[in-house]
């Protein structure tokens, strides 16, 4: 079958799929989004994480059929997210891209190929900064879980930010430079307001 | 596989009807489990988030209804007050993200034993609301479970919404899992007090191969309740009565042995649990004057 | 073409400054959060097939047929092969000996052992046809447990044995056998005043690494393959892929793919030569990724254990002497299981001085999954034990249990059972006395103003307890790790090392075969060099077979071996930039020749700080490129009957205090705070250590309260495979984990470094059991705990 969605605020299309396909497996293996992570599939990680019409969800247990004409968030498009939500263009979490940002709309490309100099969400950067990332691969749905949490909830108790995260399962670090990166993300913006 | 993608109840009940192996998927949480784990590969996936009505929730007089795919978040947020053992069983499933997924629904279409909004449903009342191309019924909760992951369904009907009773006193809900956040029920308990009516009523999850009533330890609380003129005293409950009630509770499980847990812990658990939220909605339902119970939440 | 996915090198410029000892930021950082960060499961390539593993449902049983007609009749299925297409003789493999067959011959030996594999042009289809493949099994009895491993009539596991430790094991279902005997432990025994036993049981424990077992394998035109794999150790996997491929080492070249976190697990083979067979036979690129479920099958995990200890000591409180027996369960396949023994008995004292000791450490053969290498490797059954029995002694003797451990702790010095003096700090004492001089967490956290908050008590978000029956516990735990591959083995790493200067700039290359699991060698590579070469901008080039071997990423080695290899190759450049400086420059001024020179900040300066010139300059278009192995001292074999001899490298320490809440009549746990005390000799990156001490605290914690592979003793086939089942700590259940760092340097080791990563995961395990023990009065013999355990009511009768 055919799907039509968008996805970081991009229309993409993909054919062929098989109706058994996850969004997941749509995402990483079709059009070429590889950012969520296939760590269980079957909801018990979270490494998975996007946000479907805003709402985080694992895209391993949404039927790719079920995003038609929906909107899809991935860990690619976090930092443009929080930009525009940054700019006040985006506060439902189901904000659209005009025709004119999608279409220019493309991977960042950096002059390293550490990626310095890539804009990033002030959660990305503060993952960074506090050495909440080992491996990895709970990172991305990490990311868009605790973004999502910081725009609802901008000032987390501890207890708020665990609760939050309890869905994404991280194996390295024991969470705690996790937990310093969300509170690290949370001040930077309370100073920034 | 096909992937059936109905506009309307009306179109998803016409097609239920002519393809009555199609399996519904809303939340897709069990659903998509058992595709991506080569558990289960339907002739049939029919998607039921175009169905916006399936999401909505009314409360009326009497009683909530209660869309089959309104997401466990949405109950926590919005129904606490009106169904604060659903909306305490809610905030028990999995994990952030499930909950954003998963409703009713879809618990009540698995029928797991393991289901965290049974034994909520069970203790406050409930009828579900099933409809096919041949009509609509109203099945009644304690009539909905027929046997491990077994329901009333016919092949053709599908589950529309659930008829709940808005809480006329206290109710809590406990689970047991081994891990402090998402995590399968190794046995859950619902309880709520009806002063309405001067009944309580229990629900018991993941301890017998279907959610079951304690309905013997119910009988034996209204009793001592009816007897004590606890309702109208608002007495403390004697350790006697509350121990006695959790044994029966005890007693109304039928578990097996599992890698979750032994038949013999699930016993002890729900006594325990028994116990104790009959201790907490007693408490409230004192503490409250007994006059406005509408506070749901761990306090 | 290469693939999608196919890792570039990484360059860490201007802006990152840091040399070691600083907390400087992971180079890989930027493209992890991203999603930039390609892991092996994201490897990508046009016309890729991709690959199936059918697993065997039994765990023991012959192979009566197998039939594959219908699967390869189906369409878009290129290739089904079973033992019968194996290119060569080669047909086995494994990590020392080489008894795991790449498909199963005649007989399958354990739960989801690999029976055919399939490519196809879409997962789903590749299913199907694993599907549509009948295999005919002839049920055989399983052998799960020493007693039925070692019946008079029991059935081998492998029969016609003749490995290297067949000859001295006492029976063909024992892998190996470790004794060591060091003193008169009957006479020694007279002396003790009070004896305590004790038989302990540690369950199987998982790795559970996020990112799955995949790769991408891609056949060359030269008749080779080009594998993209997530593992350990590249070298390792290709001197056993190779052979059974039919190809010259050379024609299989290997990439390290994103790693999504090890932990032991990617020590062995998983899906390389499956993956390489299919791309090899369809002519097609093939990848492979498992779920879930096949990752619980295609790994080893822990060795599950059972213990006997016994204890003396003297009134005064000091040890006399130590007896115990401990019994690893191996599984089907050998893995690393000779290893593990050596270190589980060899470590099985603890960090204490007892000088009368009679050990034995064996594995066995069954046809439970097959165990290896999980982060701690051995010393962390051996001390979930010998902690149990501290805790029992001290209160034995009416001692405190934190004065007990440090009136017996070893120091530097001391001797190990196997003979080997302690060469280095060991603050046994000292860790102890920090880790119990942090402040205790508040009582009673729970409690607010709008009442219980569930998110803090026993039971969580499940609202099991408001407060009732909940009772605190606090114990301690310490324990010791070997650092490094031991007994002998020739353990070096290589690095390869090149400077230049690109657009005026100084610039240094990193190319190692170092596996970055997750750890942060990457980080730590790029320290090192800009600390030795005074450079800021460091290329770190992906690791592959295409330099010398790195050795494992594991047994903590990894900064201590390539990060010797790569100062050591820094070193060795920066002898060879100071020649061509003193051949340009040694003229100009007397100091080139007399001085202690040093690079730093882009120039050449001498020791006093005078700035001789700008590296710049002494280069110019000049390349210097250096590639080395690296050793640390030899160790030796055990000797096989007295256990004596210099076996290992250097040793790691760390001790715990667990604070827990228990709900008692629930049994149900949360650990309020699990507090490390470790010296790690120097903090290369300080960040990191944290990141690792407080990893590897939350995997002990796991296997305390909820981890474990649960196995049917009747039919030896796992029960609980999934996420759903074998539960991992999430952020609710892990507490937070207070770090006090110790800073004493082994002076045998680069930088006077010690390898952290294990360390932590020994001590934290049986610290929360104590502090469970303490908070409940039950003895507590077996981890994890579970519920049951805790309220009398594991048997099902009741």
């Amino acid at each position: 079958m055919r799907v039509n969605f968008t996805v970081n605020g991009r229309p993409q299309e993909a054919d062929d799929v098989w109706e058994g396909e996850s969004l997941l497996y749509v995402l990483r293996e079709r059009l070429g989004l590889p950012g969520s992570k296939n760590a269980c599939e079957q909801g018990e990680c979270g490494s998975c994480t996007v946000r479907l019409d805003g709402v985080p969800v694992c895209s391993c247990l949404v039927a790719a059929g079920q995003v038609e004409g929906r909107e899809v968030v991935t860990v690619e498009g976090l930092a443009d997210y929080a930009r525009q939500r940054a700019e006040g263009g985006c506060t439902t979490g189901a904000c659209g891209t005009s025709l004119q940002n999608a279409q220019q709309w493309e991977a960042k490309g950096t002059d390293s190929q550490t990626g310095e100099g890539t804009e990033l969400s002030p959660i990305q950067q503060a993952f960074i900064d506090a050495g909440a990332v080992q491996c990895g691969f709970c990172t991305p749905g990490l990311l868009v879980a605790a973004d999502e949490m910081l725009e609802r909830n901008p000032n987390p108790t501890d207890a708020d930010i665990r609760e939050a995260l309890s869905g994404n399962l991280c194996r390295c670090t024991g969470y705690e430079k996790i937990m310093d990166a969300v509170r690290l993300a949370a001040a930077r913006q309370s100073e920034e307001v | 596989m096909d992937f059936l993608r109905p506009a309307s109840w009306e179109e998803a009940l016409a097609a239920k009807a002519e393809h009555p192996t199609a399996v519904p998927i809303a939340g897709g949480t069990d659903v998509m489990v058992e595709i991506n784990f080569d558990h289960r590969r339907p002739e049939y996936l029919m998607d039921l988030n175009r169905i916006g009505e399936l999401s909505e929730w009314e409360v009326g007089e009497e009683s909530v209804r209660l869309g089959a795919s309104v997401p466990y978040t949405k109950i926590m947020e919005h129904l606490r007050a009106e169904l604060p053992g659903l909306a305490l069983a809610s905030h028990t499933v999995a994990s952030p993200q499930i909950r954003n997924r998963g409703g009713v629904g879809g618990n009540l279409g698995t029928a797991s034993p393991a289901g965290d909004a049974h034994p909520a449903l069970l203790a406050a009342g409930a009828e579900v609301e099933v409809e096919s191309v041949r009509g609509s019924r109203r099945i009644p909760i304690d009539a909905f479970y027929t046997g491990v992951k077994r329901n009333a369904l016919a092949a053709d009907e599908l589950i529309r919404a659930v008829h709940v009773k808005k809480a006329d006193g206290p109710q809590q809900f406990s689970k047991v899992g081994t891990r402090n956040a998402m995590v399968i029920a190794v046995c859950a308990f619902g309880l709520a007090l009806h002063p309405e009516t001067r009944t309580v009523r229990t629900g018991i999850g993941s301890a017998a191969p279907t959610p079951v009533r304690a309905k013997a330890a119910e009988e034996f609380l209204n009793a001592a309740l009816e007897e004590g003129g606890f309702w109208d005293n608002g007495k403390i409950i004697t350790p006697s009565v509350a121990k006695q009630f959790a044994d029966l509770c005890s007693a109304a499980c039928n578990p097996i042995d599992d890698v979750r847990g032994t038949a013999s812990y699930r016993r002890h658990a729900v006594g325990v649990m028994a116990r104790r939220t009959l201790t907490w909605t007693w408490e409230s339902y004192r503490g409250a004057g007994r006059t406005a119970y509408r506070k749901g939440g761990a306090a | 073409m290469s693939p999608n996915g196919a890792p570039t090198k990484i360059t860490q410029g201007s802006q990152t400054k840091g040399g070691i000892g600083e907390s400087t930021l992971r180079p890989d950082g930027t493209l992890k959060v991203t999603g930039e960060f390609a892991y092996s499961s994201d490897m990508w390539h046009e016309d890729m097939l991709w690959g199936q593993i059918l697993r065997s449902t039994v765990a023991h049983a012959e192979i009566v047929s197998i039939d594959t007609s219908e699967a390869l009749a189906m369409p878009g299925v290129y290739a089904v092969l079973t033992y019968d297409d194996l290119p060569t003789d080669v047909k086995n493999y494994g990590l020392e000996i080489q008894d795991t067959p790449v498909l199963a011959h005649g007989k399958v030996r354990h739960h989801g052992e690999p029976v055919a594999i399939v490519a196809a042009d879409h997962p789903e289809t590749a299913r199907r046809a694993a599907a549509k493949i009948k295999v005919d099994y002839r049920d055989l009895p399983v052998i799960t447990d020493e007693a039925s491993a070692t019946a008079p009539d029991a059935i081998l596991v492998h029969e016609n044995r003749d490995d290297h430790h067949a000859g001295h094991v006492p029976h063909p279902n024992i892998v190996h056998r470790q004794p060591i005997v060091r003193g008169d432990v009957a006479e020694a025994r007279k002396r003790a005043d009070v004896i305590v036993e004790g038989e302990y049981t540690f369950g199987m424990q998982d790795q559970a690494f996020l990112g799955p077992e995949s790769g991408l394998a891609v056949p060359e035109e030269d008749g080779g393959v080009h594998l993209y794999i997530a593992t350990q150790w590249l070298h390792s996997d290709l001197r056993q892929i190779a052979p059974v491929l039919g190809l010259p080492e050379e024609k299989v070249r290997m990439t390290l793919a994103g790693v999504g976190g090890a932990f032991g697990g990617r020590e062995d083979l998983s899906m390389q030569i499956h993956a390489c067979l299919l791309a090899l036979r369809t002519g097609k690129p093939v990848k492979i990724v498992y779920n879930r479920f096949e990752s619980f099958f295609g790994h080893v995990h822990r060795h599950p254990a059972k213990l006997y200890y016994e204890h003396g000591a003297t009134r005064d409180g000091k040890l006399t002497h130590m007896k115990c027996r401990i019994v690893l369960d191996g599984g089907a396949y050998a893995s690393a299981s000779p290893a593990v023994v050596g270190n589980a008995s060899s470590l099985s004292v603890g960090p204490y001085v007892i000088d009368d000791v009679d050990i034995e450490a064996i594995a066995l053969y069954t046809n439970n999954p097959p165990c290896g290498a999980m982060r701690g490797f051995g010393a962390v059954q051996a001390c979930f034990a010998y902690e149990a029995q501290m805790d029992k002694l001290a209160k034995e003797l009416g001692m405190d249990p934190v004065e007990f451990r440090q009136l017996n702790a070893m120091e530097q010095g001391t001797l190990m059972p196997t003979g080997q003096p302690v060469d280095s700090p060991a603050p046994v004492a000292e860790l102890l006395r920090r880790v119990k001089a942090m402040p205790m967490p508040p009582e009673r956290q729970w409690e607010s103003s709008e009442g219980a908050d569930v998110r803090q008590l026993p039971g969580g978000l499940s609202n099991t307890t408001h407060g009732e029956g909940v009772v605190r516990g606090v114990g301690y735990a310490v324990g010791i790790k070997n650092v490094g591959f031991s007994e002998g083995f020739d353990d070096y790493s290589t690095a390869k090392v090149r400077m230049e200067v690109v657009g005026g700039e100084p610039v240094v290359t990193v190319h190692t075969a170092m596996a970055e699991v997750g750890q942060g060698g990457v980080t730590v590579h790029a320290q090192i060099a800009r600390t030795e070469l005074g450079v800021t901008q460091v290329t770190i080039n992906p690791a592959d077979t295409q330099v010398g071997s790195a050795g494992s990423t594991s047994a903590s080695r990894q900064t201590y071996v390539t990060g010797g290899a790569v100062k050591n190759a820094c070193e060795l450049v920066r002898e060879k930039v100071l020649e061509i400086g003193r051949r340009k420059f040694g003229s100009y001024h007397p100091a080139w020749a007399t001085a202690e020179l040093l690079l730093e900040g882009g120039k050449v300066v001498t020791d006093g700080g005078e700035v001789l010139g700008d590296l710049a300059d002494v280069l110019e278009d000049e390349v210097v490129e250096v590639e080395e192995e690296w050793r640390h001292r030899p160790t030796e074999p055990f000797d096989l009957r007295t256990g004596q001899g210099n076996g290992h490298v250097q040793y790691s320490f760390a001790a715990h205090r667990a604070v827990v809440e228990v709900d008692t009549e629930l049994g149900l746990v949360k650990v309020i705070e699990l507090a490390c005390a470790q010296d790690v000799g120097k903090a290369l990156n300080p960040l990191s250590v944290l990141g690792q001490i407080q990893g590897g605290t939350t995997q002990g914690l796991g296997v305390a309260v909820m981890e474990e592979i649960v196995v049917d003793p009747k039919t030896a086939k796992v029960k609980n495979p999934s996420f759903t089942d074998y539960l991992i700590p999430t952020i609710l259940d892990t507490p937070t984990i207070p770090v006090d760092v110790l800073e004493l340097a082994d002076e045998h080791a680069p930088y006077g470094l010690r390898g952290i990563g294990e360390a932590p995961t020994l001590s934290s395990t049986p610290a929360v059991l104590a502090a469970i023990r303490d908070a409940t009065g039950l003895e507590l013999n077996r981890t994890p705990v579970r519920p049951e355990h805790l309220t009398g009511t594991q048997l099902s009768a009741g």
